[in-house]
């Protein structure tokens, strides 16, 4: 009778183990030593590295400064739409941004819009990559409505997200001498080379009844538009930066850098703030206090934890398989 | 040459004169109902078969169909439309079903594919699950079809045809032991007087054989020639589901003769005792009787996933909401903010007439039109719907199913559920209900074939107050033995803390030797040659021993009345090597007696018309020799005699009447010379009958001659009478002889029960499980079964409910319900006033007041009753009656049902309750093709429920909970989201990585869960039997489980979001300034989010196995993998994706903080939570893992702590063996407390003892 068993037996393979459900396996019991120690370990590992992140966000300067309101005339401030868009009003306008901390090359500028909602499905949708890849030799642009054609030309690029391109330009000038403003490498370089066309011209852009934002240089390819590559790379939440380029001289405390900006871009019709931040970087990035925070937050409360399940331990303690805890065991257990 | 020679012999036989009381136990329905052969020819009654003709049957209007059934739900044509129909009808199907079609409209905010493959695939998996379960009822049905049986041609010649080809009006013939292929109308049978046995077990459950007797017209017919010219005509009642009754009549040789129910034999039963019959086909295939009986099996579905449904309609209404929210948000946007926004050139509601018709087309955006906001707001709610479906969990539906197929394959593969004998092993038969088996709280069982394997053995008797065989029960064998084990282990703690205690301990020791030394001395171990039926070891008795015995004249009378007394008849075995007969008798007692005469030296071997044949051993020449005993008369056994007497005169011409009956009707009817034995047979019956024996008294009595004479006029002028009073009559006369009896002893037959059966009761019960015995046989084979397996024990309070024998026979309605009210009510009364809450009781019901007791107004205090009652007994219930009782009782208690049977009497039961358990073991399938599941044996049952049905509990309920958990974080990112891109419907996740999800990377985790996960391993399962009481007590999928599961995923999305949109934005996330876009901040996002659901379902695993280990680390790798090999393929393929992780996040450190720091966080909730759990208010299933844990090092179950708790584990039963020997200990102990109180008492009364404590020594 025992023969099938025994048969079996004789093969105990993996295969048969996992059958019968008795493969090895580790059963790890949560025990309060464990607990105790899996807290403690996450206080250790948290606090020392939440304390490093936040000095890495320390070490980063950033100077930000708003002008969208300031860069309006006073007369003009009551309607700042038709301000913005009256071409034959000048548009430039200087800024003074005083150094508060000695500032490490490279510094990187960035533009930052409020309440700007690059994010939106209408307008995220608005592209097409195969053009901006293959030029007009790719036709199939309805992606991109409503910005689609021109007098029944095609837009390269097409779409509204390239349509309402940032365009207001900074100059920097520090002691009278102007500041060099590295604007090459700010984008992707994936992007550059297999997303925009080397030899995609823009073409037939901004020519319509209606202006959106930035025009386009028709001589220089689209994978040599970092401008335009940065703004397509849209961004994740209604408040962003964007990279504009780099200033690769350190500037020293109490430098006053005068910046000459056209503000052109129009965010007033929305009432969305335009801000100029200039910051260097960390290894983590640029300054952002939260991560630190975070973590040290959550090592404290795990070491908090571990004392309060060490002091209950001690008080409370329940004996390691304790079978007077079994329902059997307990009055309350009825059949 | 043999076999012809005994056919022929027994050929001569008048079975009708034998049973000359047949009439009185089985009167003719048709009687009963002259009215209805009025009948004939009305509507309901107008089925015309033509016999022998059933070419006549191809056209119509009688065209009837084949014999061919099929019990498929499917065919080729309706299978697509009616499996789609049952998918969608599941709401979360449907709603995928709405989005696909939404997804072709465009207005889905996923690509097509991603919407619609994988509502294919689930609905494509469940309808392949659907199609191969149907196809192997198809094979099923195949089998039975092609089964042949003898057909007429023409001429008198007789061919195999197949079951399927059969056509009303065809003339067969069955053999003995075969099938009957559809509803047949009896013509004649082997015996001259055109009888049959018939066993219909398959439809009624009832065991003992029935019989069919056909017309005296047809009775020439008994050759195959005879057919060559016969024909007849039958009109007849149209098909209809009723067993028990039907109308007809048969024009046959110009000659109308009305037929009734004992002319027609059923389909699915089966020929006995009799070598072929001839029949004709009345009702064919779905025609049939049986079949009509038959209901569909319906589609079970467990308790947990119709509460899986409540949990869908809980986030569906989540999802509606997030969804009403969305669309609000974007209708106040669009009407108040949006339209200031430029850059998305939407179209001004003031500027529309301004621009040119071609124009302002191309601008209309639907999802953003300022002039309609309210369509706009209706779109973007259904586009919501769509886009937050990830709080639906789709795969969980797929991955159910694939788990569900993953367990069963374990469970039918599971080797310790393999039945060497059968060669057959655990079937699953449908995936659903794996979980519903640890939730099991009731068994309703059957008895013959579940039970008990329909044989009988012979086991004990007790003759001129001696008993042999062994005269201890098992249970007391047991208890003895337990305590004398019992006490050693727990001799230190009596050592050290109560002296006094010990000091009964050496009583202890000396009963129970004292008894096993009693019981087990003349059990010879010596194993003999196993003779089938008999299980008799005594060597007073076997060898011919008893010739030595004392008592040799009531040895010997005893044993005729064995070989004498039943009407059972001998059959030669083909082979002559020995010289021992089989026998074949109505009832399988009667076959165990002859066999155990025949053993002991009494070999009845021919029967005529009129004579008796035994060979008997003659104790004074110590020969055998062939005497003749004449039988004079037979007075037939019924259930309201409860005996049975023959009245022979041996060679001498003595006559004696030799009686065999139950013992209370035969110490009735004792002489006052005969009762010299009553009283030790009496202790001798209480015992065997406390094991669960069946136990008969035999008795004799000597007759003058001239009092036979008398006597015999009486009779037979009875039996002649015709009429009414002609049972009462015979009754009377009968009364008349059976007096005056001298009682010989008993004897005990053991309905034998099939291996384990006992343990496995034992075990469930101590799991909490409540057995209730359903079986339509009758009340004392019940109870005695009831003994057998422990569901009854001797200190039970048993109630026995049944009508009262003036209510029974006034027939009325109202008195039988007040009958039966006052019963349960009295009964209630004992039950509510029994002080001690652990004493069981125990309910035993008859058919006829269980019909009454269902009905309508008594049916709530019935099953209030009964619920109170430790174990329930149903004798001579009908299989409607079971299904009723079935249903009644998962109605009122609400608590998951598990039946068990075995026959196609059980069929109704085991497709009400919520899991039906069919026996594989036997040759009949119905309750097999009804079934859920189906075992080969009962035992399996144990490891069934208390292994699987455990597991299958726990790791259902902990998948279906992480599902749930798993989509809410995920889904509800979607939404936040929402809210930062003004409730436009953007996405932040790339459309893969959201397929990919479900599919890929968090589906195998979860189905190694469902498949491998076990808080505790098999044997520890079966050694703390409690535990299964999880299931029952529902403590893994209550509500305030799923609402916490809920709100875990809510904590862990907030916490996965946020952090995220705090830590990347604004400032640059890289060295080299760059800053996260929606693409950057959706792969870090998405990682923390496969990070976090995969760490979740590792700390719900308690098992690690590789395969735990590979599927969980295995999936969250696979996401960077995935990321990579997406991010590397073309930007046409990847889109946004491109190259996102080896340019974009990869080389950030920031990435890799986040992903640390947020699973930590979002982890932080649940990980308290289970700590203070575990620490301060555990479950049996933690305490134990922790046990066994602390006693890895040594030998777990030796150790003393370890035996204690799993004996404390099993206290709280009422039935089962042990509870039965627990119960018997203490009684023992009773015992001994005053046997040691009489002897303390004596010794302190005796005056050596006064005079020692008197002095002053002491």
């Amino acid at each position: 009778m025992d023969t099938d068993r025994e048969r079996h037996r004789a093969r105990e393979t993996a295969f048969y183990l996992f059958t019968q459900q008795s493969l090895p396996a580790c059963k790890p019991v949560l025990t309060p030593g464990w607990v105790i120690a899996i807290f403690l370990f996450m206080g250790v590992i948290f606090i020392p590295v939440g304390l490093v992140t936040l000095r890495a966000s320390h070490c980063v300067v950033e100077i930000v400064d708003r002008y969208d309101i300031d860069c309006v005339p006073e007369p003009s401030r009551m309607d700042k739409v038709s301000y913005i868009q009256d071409d034959s009003i000048p548009k430039n306008c200087s800024r003074f941004m005083k150094v508060h901390k000695y500032m490490k090359a490279p510094i990187y500028i960035y533009y930052q819009l409020d309440n700007y909602y690059q994010n939106h499905r209408r307008y995220v949708k608005s592209r097409s990559d195969k053009q901006l890849l293959d030029g007009q030799k790719y036709h199939d642009t309805s992606s991109c409505q409503p910005v689609e054609s021109n007098n029944n030309r095609p837009i390269v690029p097409c779409g509204l997200i390239a349509w309402s391109l940032f365009n207001d330009t900074f100059e920097f000038i520090r002691e009278g001498a102007e500041l060099k403003v590295n604007r090459k490498n700010i984008a992707w370089k994936s992007d550059r080379s297999h997303k925009f066309g080397k030899n995609v011209y823009p073409f037939n852009f901004q020519n319509g009844t209606l202006i959106g934002g930035g025009k386009l240089n028709p001589e220089i390819p689209l994978s040599d538009q970092e401008d335009l590559i940065v703004w397509m790379r849209t961004s994740a939440l209604p408040s962003f930066r964007k990279l504009y380029g780099r200033i690769e001289e350190d500037l020293d405390v109490d430098d006053v850098v005068v910046v000459n900006l056209m503000n052109n871009y129009n965010t007033y019709s929305f009432g969305g703030k335009k801000k100029l931040a200039l910051s260097t970087s960390s290894w983590l990035g640029g300054k952002n206090d939260f991560l630190g925070h975070a973590c040290v937050f959550a090592g404290c409360s795990s070491l908090t934890l571990a004392i309060i399940f060490m002091l209950l331990h001690v008080k409370y303690r329940r004996p390691y398989g304790d079978m007077s805890y079994l329902p059997w065991n307990r009055k309350s257990f009825s059949g | 040459m043999a076999a012809a020679s005994s056919r022929k012999r027994k050929g001569k036989i008048r079975w009708s004169k034998l049973y000359s009381f047949a009439a009185c136990f089985r009167p003719l329905t048709s009687e009963e109902r002259p009215a209805a052969r009025e009948l004939i020819g009305w509507p309901g009654f107008s089925r015309v078969v033509f016999c022998n003709e059933p070419h006549l049957h191809k056209r119509k209007p009688y065209k009837y169909p084949y014999n061919y059934i099929s019990t498929t739900k499917y065919n080729v044509l309706t299978f697509l439309p009616r499996a789609l129909f049952e998918q969608f009808r599941r709401v979360a199907n449907f709603y995928f079903l709405l989005a696909a079609i939404f997804s072709l409209f465009s207005l889905a905010p996923f690509s097509r594919a991603s919407l619609i493959a994988p509502l294919v695939f689930v609905v494509g998996i469940s309808m392949l699950k659907e199609a191969v379960e149907d196809w192997h009822r198809f094979l099923q049905d195949l089998d039975v079809n092609n089964r042949t049986v003898k057909t007429h041609i023409s001429n008198g010649v007789f061919v195999d045809k197949l079951w399927k080809e059969l056509r009303v009006g065809d003339v067969v013939k069955v053999n003995k032991g075969e099938y009957f292929p559809s509803d047949l109308l009896l013509l004649s049978s082997s015996y001259e007087d055109g009888v049959c046995y018939v066993e219909t077990m398959n439809l009624d459950g009832e065991t003992n054989l029935k019989i069919k007797r056909c017309l005296e017209a047809s009775l020439c017919l008994n050759e195959d020639e005879e057919f060559s010219k016969f024909k007849a005509t039958v009109h007849c009642e149209d098909p209809n589901p009723n067993l028990y009754t039907f109308v007809g009549n048969i024009e046959f040789e110009k000659e109308s003769y009305p037929l009734s129910p004992s002319q027609l034999l059923l389909r699915d039963s089966k020929l006995r005792n009799t070598d072929y019959i001839y029949g004709v086909v009345i009702f064919s295939g779905h025609d049939t009787k049986a079949v009509r009986n038959s209901t569909r099996s319906p589609s079970k579905r467990s308790w947990i996933e119709r509460k899986m449904d409540h949990i869908i309609y809980i986030l569906f209404s989540m999802l509606v909401l997030v969804s009403l929210v969305s669309s609000f948000g974007s209708l106040l946007y669009l009407r108040q903010d949006m339209v200031d926004w430029w850059y998305l050139q939407l179209p001004d509601e003031n500027k529309v007439n301004d621009l040119d018709d071609s124009n302002s087309e191309k601008y209309d955006d639907r999802f953003f039109n300022p002039s309609k906001p309210v369509q706009s707001a209706g779109l973007q709610f259904i586009r919501a719907l769509i886009l937050y479906g990830y709080l639906i969990p789709i795969s969980l539906y797929v991955s159910i199913e694939v788990v569900k197929v993953l367990q069963t394959m374990l469970i039918n593969k599971d080797i310790e559920l393999y039945d060497d004998v059968t060669c057959k092993s655990v079937q699953a038969r449908t995936s659903n209900l794996n979980e519903e088996l640890g939730q099991v709280e009731m068994i309703l069982s059957d008895k013959t074939g579940t039970l008990t394997c329909n044989q009988m053995e012979f086991r004990k008797c007790s003759i001129a107050g001696l008993s042999y065989g062994g005269d201890i029960t098992e249970v007391d064998l047991a208890a003895s033995m337990r305590m004398n084990t019992d006490f050693e282990p727990f001799e230190f703690s009596i050592d050290e803390t109560d002296g006094a205690t010990r000091s009964f301990e050496p009583f202890e020791f000396s009963v129970s030797s004292f008894s096993a030394q009693n019981g087990n001395a003349r059990l010879t171990q010596t194993e003999g040659p196993v003779i089938k039926g008999f299980n008799f070891r005594d060597d007073r008795l076997t060898n011919k021993n008893w010739i030595h015995g004392s008592n040799l004249f009531d040895i010997t009378m005893f044993f005729r009345v064995m070989a004498l007394c039943h009407t059972g008849i001998p059959l030669e075995d083909d082979n002559h090597k020995t010289d021992k007969l089989s026998y074949e008798a109505e009832s399988p007692e009667e076959v165990s007696f002859l066999i155990a005469s025949q053993e002991f030296g009494f070999q009845f071997c021919r029967r005529t018309q009129s004579l008796m044949v035994l060979k008997e051993f003659d104790p004074s020449s110590m020969k055998e020799v062939e005497r003749e005993y004449k039988l004079l008369n037979l007075l037939e056994f019924s259930s309201s005699r409860k005996r049975m007497s023959v009245i022979v005169s041996n060679e001498d011409g003595q006559i004696f009447l030799l009686c065999k009956g139950a013992d209370s009707i035969i110490f009735d009817r004792l002489a006052d010379n005969g009762k010299a034995y009553e009283q030790a047979t009496t202790m001798h019956l209480s015992s065997y009958a406390e094991d669960g024996l069946r136990t008969l008294a035999f008795a004799f009595r000597t007759i003058e001659a001239a009092e036979y004479e008398i006597w015999n006029t009486i009779f037979t002028q009875a039996k002649a009478t015709i009429g009414p009073e002609r049972e009462e009559l015979l009754e009377q006369a009968s009364e008349m002889i059976e007096k005056d009896l001298i009682l010989l002893g008993v004897v005990a037959v053991e309905d034998k029960l099939q291996k384990g059966v006992p343990e496995c009761i034992d075990k469930l019960a101590q799991a909490g499980l409540k057995i209730w015995l359903l079986t339509g046989d009758k009340r004392e084979t019940a109870i005695n079964i009831g003994f057998a397996c422990s569901l009854l024990r001797q200190d039970m309070k048993q109630f026995h409910l049944s009508l009262s024998r003036d209510a029974e026979s006034n027939n009325q309605v109202k008195d039988m319900k007040e009958d039966i009210l006052q019963q349960i009510e009295s009964s209630y009364k004992m039950v509510c006033e029994e002080r001690n809450k652990e004493a069981p009781f125990g309910l035993v019901i008859d058919g006829k007041a269980l019909e009454i007791a269902l009905r309508g107004d008594v049916k709530n205090e019935f099953l209030q009753l009964a619920v109170n009652c430790a174990s329930v007994i149903c004798c001579r219930v009908s299989p409607k009656q079971k299904a009723l009782i079935t249903r009644l009782v998962k109605q009122y208690t609400g608590k998951t049902t598990l039946a068990i049977g075995d026959g196609a009497n059980d069929v109704g039961m085991i497709q009400e309750a919520d899991i039906g358990v069919g026996i594989s073991g036997m040759e009949g399938m119905q309750a097999v093709m009804a079934s859920d599941l189906s075992l080969p044996q009962f035992r399996f049952l144990e490891r069934l429920l208390i292994v699987h049905g455990h597991w299958c509990y726990q790791r259902i309920s902990k998948m279906v909970l992480y599902f749930v958990y798993k989509n809410v974080a995920f889904g509800l990112t979607l939404f936040y989201y929402e809210l930062y891109t003004s409730f436009s419907g953007e996405v932040l996740y790339d459309d893969w990585y959201m397929t990919m999800f479900n599919v890929m990377l968090t589906s195998l985790p979860v189905i190694a869960l469902g498949v491998l996960e076990q808080d505790v391993s098999s044997d520890i399962c079966l050694q703390f039997p409690a535990l299964y009481q999880q299931g029952p007590r529902n403590v893994h999928f209550s509500w305030s489980r799923i609402i916490g599961w809920i709100l875990n995923g809510v904590v862990s999305s907030l916490v996965i979001f946020l952090a995220n949109i705090y830590i990347l934005s604004p400032t640059a996330m890289r060295e080299n300034g760059f800053v996260a876009d929606i693409d950057s901040l959706g792969a870090i996002t998405y990682t923390c989010i496969i990070w976090t659901v995969n760490c979740q379902i590792a700390l719900i695993t308690s098992h690690f196995t590789w395969i735990q280990h590979l599927s969980i680390w295995g999936s969250i790798l696979l996401w960077y993998i995935f990321l990579l090999v997406y991010g590397a393929l073309p930007p046409n393929f990847s889109g946004n994706a491109f190259q996102v992780l080896v340019e974009g996040i990869g080389s950030a450190p920031l990435y890799w903080m986040i992903t640390v720091l947020v699973v930590v966080v979002s982890l932080l909730p649940y990980f308290i939570h289970i700590v203070i759990q575990r620490s301060y208010f555990p479950m049996d299933d933690h305490i134990i893992q922790e046990m066994e844990q602390c006693y890895k090092k040594y030998d777990v179950r030796d150790n003393e702590m370890w035996v204690r708790e799993q004996r404390n584990s099993q206290r709280s039963t009422r039935i089962g063996f042990s509870a039965r020997v627990d119960a018997k200990i203490l009684s023992f102990n009773q015992q001994l407390q005053q046997k040691k109180l009489s002897i303390y008492r004596s010794v302190t009364n005796s005056p050596i003892y006064r005079s020692i404590t008197a002095s002053p020594f002491s």
